[in-house]
């Protein structure tokens, strides 16, 4: 048995896996230090006020709120089940965006652009068609694929200046970012998408059950009740799984991966570089955009379109997402839900207690820290299992392959 | 004009001194990403340092007595503050990036997400709102350099070089113009600057020559960190009436774009930073610009929207990379973590 463990540990996986879980009790536990700090900084919060707020951290997505004593109760929660799953949906797409970018060597932190754009095309052609004569379904459908073709236009932008303008593509996305974020400002002001029936709030445009386009329930409704899950998050699935398969099993897939570990090789092996740079960026961008298209298309989300101002953190979310599952496509289902309940723990937070949701944003802000040198902790990890080996006398075992994703596939 | 050239330098001034603080970093072989994040940090810090400050009432007396050169002082302790606390800030970056060998782009992400968050969190459980403002006043009545408070009268006439530089203008702003000659000036002509220089060209020859490249790295750093600090709570309190709220409307990126624009050199990017200055400053004034001062406001009445305006910026950015990029020398070595065992 403790060989075979062993051995699970000397598999590269493993340790990734081992490196990861690591990243998320260490920033699970900055947070908890955190609150702890501001508790005892804080008149305002007792220390037992400090303690639920970490109990909270820990264990949020489980709370069903106080009793009447006034103590916090935990149990199956499936309002907050079902919310995690519907807010996983986008930050499985962007987190795959980002994912599949970095594989290719590139870093994509315009997500957030590529993003706003399919929200923008997707609301606007989910409203513009007049479901009396096109069946809904079909306008889903067609909203879907039109925001993933303006994600993956918007996406290929800053590929095409990095291929053949040899722009760093980090600044390019910025750039593009808040580009995307007053062009949909500028497009939806002067059109007329807003929202003026219900008076009651302004600046939203008009959700898509408006014009009777929502996505498909599935069931998944009566499995938490009262929460907005809907079949996003099983498209979101599919995705990631074809994700996998084309970067894994295919030859386009072997030939973005060649490009990201050392583009001039993949080049001197008749590898078009520059056309492999521009197709991963638009991958990308397609695969953001999708996740807004499954984040507006489900019909009980408003869009609040004056957002020249600021940037849509889902977007950015999916940096986090994407290096906590070290740019896995199937581990990123994973990551995404752990982000989501993240929010929910933060929102729990909000609601329970005097601290606020940001302190989740602490959280997934170390996380990124710590996977910035996930190789070193992947070098202690397996340092020390080989001296524990050595230390019991039995032969070492050859040294685990050294990973070249963390190392290889970083951008210039 | 005077407001043209007013605002120009409210924006340019920011940009200037955290686009030399990239180059601190860079220079010394350390992709900087995060001096948006420590720009946040810094405005956070200096904000609070004046609320904090003022509730405890030690400048009250030179502030009812109308004491200027106190007050100055003040602004001058408040920048400092912002100062060292963004060199902490971004140690962070310096210990991943140079001790652990991380990922550099990353590891600036996570600075840059970190910074909002955290002074978000803070500002909510301090003010119990999304921004953190001044105790009492705001930054005009305290710190803006006025006719008045120079002894002159209201009606007297300084000319147009006294309108522009003495009149409504911040100490802050040509303390950051000091400092940027005596920055460039070190990193060109002393021995200081010329080893930093060398560990971002070639760290494994600067090495072999005795000089300790993992100090310099962290030395780079931070300088940059504590430049890029400064300029944010300059920022905060110039552009923002000093407020802090986790936000510093993507000047760190915008100072990024300046210093490659600039070519990694301090007289580039003194002029790419007014550049830029001057059309963040159409960006956000161009309905009140009177250019000749004829009472025609010509971009207001131009019909262009304004969408386009805020726009501007970024896509100037862009274009102005699409032409200078090629020729663009970045440091050698930023970005390659150093390994002594390597060569």
């Amino acid at each position: 048995m403790k060989a075979k463990l062993s051995a699970f540990f000397a598999k590269d996986g493993a340790q990734k896996l081992l490196a990861s879980l690591l990243s998320i009790v260490i920033g699970l536990a900055v947070g908890s230090v955190v609150v702890l700090i501001v508790g005892l900084a804080n008149p305002a919060i007792s220390l037992r006020g400090a303690w639920e707020g970490i109990r909270l951290i820990f264990a949020g997505i489980l709370s069903t709120g106080r009793d009447a004593a006034g103590s916090l109760t935990w149990g199956f929660n499936p309002t907050s089940m079902g919310n995690m799953l519907f807010r996983a949906t986008p930050l499985i797409m962007t987190g795959l965006s980002v994912a599949v970018a970095y594989k290719a060597g590139l870093f994509n932190i315009g997500a957030p652009g590529q993003y706003l754009m399919g929200t923008m095309v997707t609301l606007m052609v989910a409203l513009s068609i007049p479901t009396t004569v096109v069946p809904p379904a079909l306008v889903w459908l067609i909203a879907f694929l039109a925001g993933c073709l303006a994600g993956a236009l918007w996406g290929a932008l800053p590929g095409l200046l990095k291929a053949f303008l040899n722009i760093n593509e980090v600044l390019a996305c910025i750039m593009t970012n808040w580009i995307a974020a007053n062009t949909v400002t500028w497009l939806f002001d002067i059109s007329n998408f807003k929202n003026l029936v219900e008076s009651t709030k302004s600046g939203y445009i008009y959700k898509t059950t408006y014009n009777g386009v929502a996505t498909a329930k599935l069931g998944l409704d009566k499995l938490f009740p009262g929460s907005q899950v809907n079949g996003g998050i099983i498209i979101a699935i599919v995705l990631a799984i074809a994700m996998y398969i084309l970067m894994n099993k295919t030859t386009l897939g072997f030939e973005l991966k060649a490009c990201g570990s050392n583009r001039h090789a993949a080049r001197y092996a008749g590898i078009k570089d520059k056309r492999n740079i521009v197709l991963s960026m638009a991958i990308a961008g397609a695969l953001s955009a999708a996740g807004a298209s499954l984040y507006y298309l489900s019909g009980n989300t408003e869009f609040f379109w004056s957002t020249y101002q600021s940037l849509p953190a889902t977007g950015f979310n999916g940096i986090p997402v994407a290096l906590l599952a070290v740019s896995n496509p199937i581990g990123v289902i994973f990551s995404g839900i752990f982000m989501s309940m993240l929010d929910i723990v933060g929102l729990q937070l909000t609601n329970l207690t005097a601290y606020n949701e940001y302190i989740t944003d602490v959280i997934i802000a170390t996380i990124v820290y710590l996977s910035a040198f996930a190789l070193v902790i992947r070098l202690m990890i397996s340092g020390r299992k080989k001296r524990r080996m050595a230390q019991g006398g039995k032969t070492a075992e050859p040294p685990a392959p050294e990973d070249e994703d963390g190392k290889g596939g970083e951008p210039a | 004009m005077t407001f043209l050239i007013q605002q120009t330098l409210l924006y340019a001034v920011p940009l200037m001194i955290v686009a030399l603080a990239g180059v601190f970093s860079e220079r010394s072989g350390i992709i900087n990403l995060a001096l948006e994040g420590i720009m946040i940090f810094g405005a956070f810090v200096g904000v609070l340092f004046v609320h904090v400050m003022q509730t405890a009432g030690v400048f009250d007396e030179a502030k009812a007595a109308g004491d200027w050169i106190a007050l100055q002082g003040f602004e001058l302790l408040a920048m400092l503050a912002a100062a060292v606390m963004g060199a902490v800030f971004s140690l962070l970056l310096s210990f991943a990036s140079i001790n652990l060998r991380a990922d550099q782009t990353i590891g600036g992400t996570a600075l840059n997400m970190l910074a909002p968050a955290l002074v978000l969190f803070l500002v909510r459980i301090i003010a119990n709102q999304n921004t953190l403002q001044m105790a009492t006043g705001d930054a005009a009545s305290w710190f803006m350099i006025k006719k008045t408070t120079l002894g002159y009268s209201r009606t007297d006439d300084l000319g147009f070089l006294g309108n522009t530089f003495l009149h409504k203008v911040y100490l802050a702003t040509y303390v950051c113009i000091i400092l940027f000659i005596i920055l460039s000036i070190i990193l060109y002509k002393t021995r200081f600057g010329l080893r930093l220089r060398s560990c971002g060209e070639n760290p494994q020859a600067a090495d072999s020559l005795g000089i300790n490249v993992y100090k310099m790295r962290y030395a780079g750093v931070t300088i940059s960190g504590a430049l890029a600090g400064m300029g944010g709570f300059v920022y905060a309190l110039t552009s923002a009436n000093c407020t802090s709220n986790g936000d510093v409307a993507g000047f760190g990126f915008l100072a990024l774009a300046v210093m490659i624009f600039g070519n990694w050199k301090p007289l580039n990017i003194a002029g790419a930073s007014l550049l830029f200055g001057l059309f963040k400053c159409v960006a956000a004034a161009y309905s009140s610009i009177d250019i000749n001062g004829d009472g025609v406001y010509l971009l207001a009445q131009a019909g262009i929207s304004s969408h386009f305006y805020r726009m501007l910026p970024y896509l100037i950015t862009l274009i102005v990379l699409a032409f200078t990029s090629k020729k663009s020398r970045a440091p050698k070595a930023e970005g390659i973590p150093y390994d002594k065992s390597s060569r």
